[in-house]
């Protein structure tokens, strides 16, 4: 099982083949790795490799007030956006999932219209009602724009664990005298545990990773880590931002392996 | 799978036998309960995105056609008249025509040796896509602007292998542009065609080579028109979010490769010219809805839009 003992074997073709794929997956990963090991670097100038390893630019992120209230912003935001849209998301996945009208159709598509529309003019858009209404530099307006961002995506991830479940046990469970709500809770719901799994992630996921709208209706003292990491970004690279990428990458793998997980379930 | 549903033989059943009954009255009535509690239900979704998203696209729209002097078109009419206008509708659709041409070359072979290898090697290729699709935009804004610097990763490596002499300009220009938002949309291409190669049949290939087909043959004739669904939903996806796309082209434009986005977002933040950023933006609307419209026919647009999640 020698790979190279195993390569003498192919074909010049798919030597090359081999090399194209490789050269496009380490255009892809390496991106990702490199920020961990600049992040311990203790050089004020980014460099890769680092010179001297240390962990000055974690201390930095933990000490500053203004980070640390800008984690806290994002963080708070993405709870409460998962919190509020699973059941906004979840009433409306059953509805599109059971009713047969017609006109469900074309409202489904209507909820689908904060993925299509370009996210500059969703912010702009927000923007200027939130001007208008006082919403600005608040929490509350950012957990709304991010709930409506997100419906989409907990949508879709519960229509797909929907499509797949057979409905008639819950009509059984009615029938059986249990009401609506009751059968939907005891019966449905556990056996879509997979996508409302997803939906939550994908809910916590784009809140927290959300920028634009950010950008626009968030400041003072709700900024969020995403709006601050991109003003720092513009205007000086601020190597504590490498500390902090890496935290959000390790974020990101544990991520994905709950997902891979929950995909096996 | 509702009441309405077991309803309706029912109701028929006793339409058949002749005058409505009592019995169809109250079904009928069961229907329209049913019906509304539907409604209901998506009630709360639809508020959210008529008040948050269709509301303020109606302001804007409002905003764009009127000045002091009442309705006018000037907004629009700048966008064909001010090469300034102009000349970033046309840089943003060449670099997402560009980016989606490249994701296609390089998102085709990502996606065949996902769906062609077993087991270990498999998983490793769809690590190295999927972990960068979970990290943020901006983390990965960051990595390219370190590693794309004069002194950068990428200059540094080209100057010891003696490709070149002096470190290339690779960022604050298209060129950064490109490889960031490229590394951006690679993924959303990879993933939808690596769900449409998974499901093609070996037999097929198998088939048509034991009739005598040559391999490049068997690709060109069997593989190909099964896979083109997904190289299709994956460059609309990318198509799309690269015209409308704000957070890498900013970061690694430099503000010197200025796209449509950036026109909203300074004419908004720095001038507060609300009808110029309104018509700009809904103009870039306007050519994505044709383009899902369009392409709506071919494909559903939830199926694209799905691969994003």
């Amino acid at each position: 099982m020698n790979l190279f003992a195993r390569l003498r074997y192919l074909r010049l073709s798919q030597v090359l083949f081999v090399v194209l794929v490789t050269v496009i997956l380490l255009y892809l990963i390496i991106p990702v790795l490199i920020v961990v090991p600049m992040s311990f670097s203790e050089a004020r100038f980014l460099q890769f490799p680092p010179k001297q390893w240390s962990t000055t630019w974690y201390e930095a992120f933990f000490n500053s007030r203004e980070w640390m209230s800008a984690a806290r912003v994002s963080l708070i935001t993405a709870f409460f956006t998962m919190l509020i849209s699973l059941p906004i998301g979840m009433a409306a996945a059953y509805a599109i999932n059971s009713s047969s009208l017609k006109v469900v159709r074309t409202l489904q598509i209507i909820l689908l219209l904060p993925m299509m529309v370009p996210i500059i003019l969703i912010a702009a858009g927000v923007f200027f009602v939130y001007a208008r209404v006082g919403l600005i530099s608040t929490l509350t307006g950012l957990v709304l724009a991010h709930i409506m961002l997100a419906l989409p995506y907990v949508i879709i991830a519960l229509l797909a664990g929907l499509r797949n479940f057979d409905m008639s046990q819950e009509m059984v469970a009615r029938s059986l005298g249990m009401n609506r709500f009751r059968a939907f809770m005891a019966v449905t719901l556990p056996q879509i545990k997979p996508s409302v799994v997803s939906a939550t992630l994908f809910a916590f996921i784009t809140s927290l990773d959300e920028t634009v709208v950010a950008l626009f209706v968030s400041g003072g003292d709700n900024q969020t880590l995403t709006k601050r990491m991109f003003t720092a970004l513009r205007d000086e690279i601020d190597p504590t931002i490498a500390a902090i990428s890496s935290i959000l990458i390790l974020a990101s793998l544990i991520l994905v392996v709950i997902a891979g997980r929950n995909k096996q379930a | 799978m509702t009441n309405a549903y077991l309803a309706k033989p029912l109701a028929e059943a006793s339409g058949r036998s002749g005058p409505p009954s009592p019995d169809q009255a109250a079904l009928a009535r069961e229907e329209r309960k049913e019906h509304a509690s539907m409604l209901l239900l998506l009630a709360p979704a639809l508020v959210m995105v008529a008040v948050l998203l269709i509301l303020p696209l109606c302001w804007l729209t409002f905003q764009s056609v009127q000045s002091e002097e009442g309705f006018t078109l000037a907004n629009y009419l700048r966008i064909f008249n001010e090469p300034i206008y102009w000349d970033t509708f046309a840089l943003t659709f060449k670099i997402s025509f560009l980016v989606t041409i490249l994701s296609i070359i390089m998102g085709f072979p990502i996606a065949y040796a996902a769906s062609r290898l077993q087991g270990f090697w498999a998983n490793l290729v769809l690590i190295c896509v999927i972990l960068p699709f979970w990290t943020s935009v901006l983390v990965r804004s960051y990595a390219w602007l370190v590693l794309l610097q004069r002194r950068g990763l990428v200059n540094q490596t080209l100057i010891d292998m003696g490709i070149i002499d002096q470190p290339l300009n690779l960022m604050h220009n298209t060129t950064g542009t490109v490889i960031g938002t490229l590394h951006v949309m690679l993924p959303f291409m990879v993933l939808p065609l690596y769900a449409v190669m998974k499901k093609i049949p070996q037999d097929l290939l198998q088939a048509s080579e034991s009739l005598g087909a040559k391999p490049f043959y068997t690709f060109r004739r069997v593989f190909l028109p099964m896979a083109a669904p997904g190289i299709m939903a994956g460059s609309i996806l990318v198509f799309v979010i690269c015209l409308g796309f704000f957070i890498t082209p900013e970061l690694l434009g430099g503000g010197r490769t200025i796209l449509v986005s950036m026109l909203v977002q300074r004419n908004v933040e720095l001038y507060h010219a609300w009808g110029a950023a309104s018509a700009v933006g809904l103009v870039l609307l306007l050519v994505v809805f044709l383009i899902f419209w369009g392409v709506n026919r071919f494909i559903p647009i939830e199926r694209i839009l799905g691969a994003r999640s």
